[in-house]
């Protein structure tokens, strides 16, 4: 067996950082403490993603081990990894949420979504043409790692469950209508 | 062919009066309260007027059509859940008598298929079912001539009220209470819609699906369905969804034993976006790709023309 686990290797890792001062550098010290060698890093200051984050990206030398240690001390730190290797969040996901979303906590809605599924949010829209006080539709777009789409539809369901929320859900996996 | 037709709603009268346009004779004809028997064929016409004007299709016992002399029953009474009576004793009834039975009511076969295949086995007669599943639309014969085997999944719309709703809510920006109040009106939707909006007729549907597609002799019934109907579709909902290219349908999926039944988002233009009553069903193909199914799901002589197709095929 060749001890490949030991070659060091390039990655680009991309993250979504708050925009606050410091964000940077502590996205940066998990993977200088990890073992990773930086090599450039490119942050795209003017372009904010939905949610008001910003993109940046980072390459750097790591043995595969190395790496996942990296990626898992990340987000440990609580920092948004976008895409780590070749793993890319590379399946998308529209739904409808409706009920009353708004009383229930929507952003609550969304980071439970989002904690327990590994799905990003990566748009929304919200129709509430009677007030916040009434019903509601959200539609949610959501990236997932390939092949984890079904598992998301789990949780979001769970979750919907709980706040009494109704879902409209894709075609499954394999339905493209 | 000769006929013994159980039940004289919209079905059963169009059963009876195409019946001679696709060359059999109706021996006996029933609805709950009387029955009309004659082993030289009866006069459809005659009967399906004393029916319109009096109610009644004749001065026999209704339970005499069971016994009469026939190659074929209908049956074609109201779908009832749990037993599927009296439907199922109908059906039980021809099968001990070696005779083929013919359904266009889903109780039988989404409620108690292994009882009826059980009753098939032990008889020189056939069991077919085709009008309880999409109307006018060949789902289950076309399932049969790929082999259930090839069919990997089974997903459609398959209620008309429903697609109705949602298709109207859709392109009026409408609430459900308002469409629904609509199809009333238009006779599209029932006094009582429950099934239809509920999602329970698509379930039923759905799960006659999963029993023929079953291939390790597992059953399934109404209680084994995850249904989900449309009652809380909202006008905003449709309105998100079409700003995205997409639109809102009641879908049935019968995938690997599952059925599920929901609202579900699918794009605009897809095939499975049929709009206003009309029914399609998508069948995947282990061989041949997709294959959609479009058509009328409802209705007198749409269902009747399965029945009688069901008939030509014994």
């Amino acid at each position: 067996m060749s001890d490949s686990t030991d070659e060091v290797r390039s990655y680009t890792v991309r993250l979504e950082l708050v925009d606050e001062p410091g964000e940077l550098l502590r996205a940066l010290e998990p993977i200088a403490n990890n073992g990773g060698n930086l090599l450039s890093i490119f942050h795209e200051r003017g372009n904010v993603t939905p949610r008001g984050h910003i993109p940046v990206e980072v390459d750097l030398e790591a043995t595969p081990e190395r790496f996942d240690g990296i990626v898992d001390a990340l987000r440990d730190a609580g920092i948004n990894v976008i895409q780590a290797g070749a793993e890319q969040y590379s399946e998308a996901l529209t739904i409808i949420l409706t009920g009353h979303l708004v009383n229930t906590d929507l952003s609550d809605t969304l980071s439970r979504i989002h904690e327990s599924t590994d799905a990003t949010v990566t748009d929304l829209s919200l129709s509430a043409p009677g007030g916040t006080d009434d019903a509601s539709s959200a539609r949610i777009r959501l990236a997932t790692e390939e092949g984890a789409v079904d598992e998301a539809m789990r949780s979001i369901r769970t979750v919907a469950d709980e706040k009494g929320l109704h879902v409209i859900e894709p075609l499954a996996a394999g339905g493209d209508a | 062919m000769r006929l013994a037709v159980i039940g004289a709603g919209a079905v059963g009268s169009a059963v009876v009066e195409l019946a001679s346009d696709h060359g059999h004779s109706v021996t006996a004809f029933a609805d709950s309260s009387s029955a009309v028997i004659d082993s030289a064929g009866i006069d459809t016409a005659a009967v399906l007027d004393r029916k319109r004007t009096d109610g009644i299709v004749g001065s026999d016992a209704p339970e005499d059509a069971l016994s009469a002399e026939y190659d074929v029953l209908v049956e074609a009474t109201p779908t009832t859940l749990g037993d599927a009576e009296p439907g199922f004793s109908h059906v039980q009834a021809a099968l001990e008598r070696d005779r083929h039975a013919v359904l266009a009511n889903k109780g039988p076969v989404a409620e108690r298929y292994a009882d009826v295949r059980s009753l098939e086995h032990e008889s020189e007669g056939s069991v077919l079912f085709e009008a309880t599943v999409g109307g006018a639309m060949p789902i289950l014969s076309t399932i049969d001539d790929f082999d259930p085997s090839h069919i990997t999944a089974v997903r459609g719309v398959l209620n008309g009220t429903a697609n109705f709703i949602l298709s109207r809510m859709a392109t009026e920006g409408l609430d459900y209470e308002h469409v629904l109040a609509e199809a009333q009106d238009l006779g599209v939707a029932e006094a009582d819609p429950t099934f239809d909006v509920d999602g329970t007729d698509a379930a039923l549907k759905g799960v006659i699906i999963a029993n023929v597609l079953s291939d390790d002799e597992t059953e399934y019934t109404l209680d084994d369905a995850e249904v989900e109907g449309i009652q809380e579709i909202s006008g905003s909902a449709l309105e998100l969804a079409r700003a995205d290219g997409r639109t809102v349908r009641l879908i049935a999926e019968v995938v690997e034993g599952s059925v599920r039944v929901g609202p579900r988002l699918v794009p605009d233009n897809a095939p499975l976006a049929v709009s206003g009553t009309r029914n399609i069903a998508q069948l995947e193909t282990e061989h041949a790709g997709q294959l959609n199914i479009s058509g009328r799901g409802a209705g007198g002589p749409e269902t009747a023309s399965a029945v009688l197709a069901d008939i030509g095929r014994l």
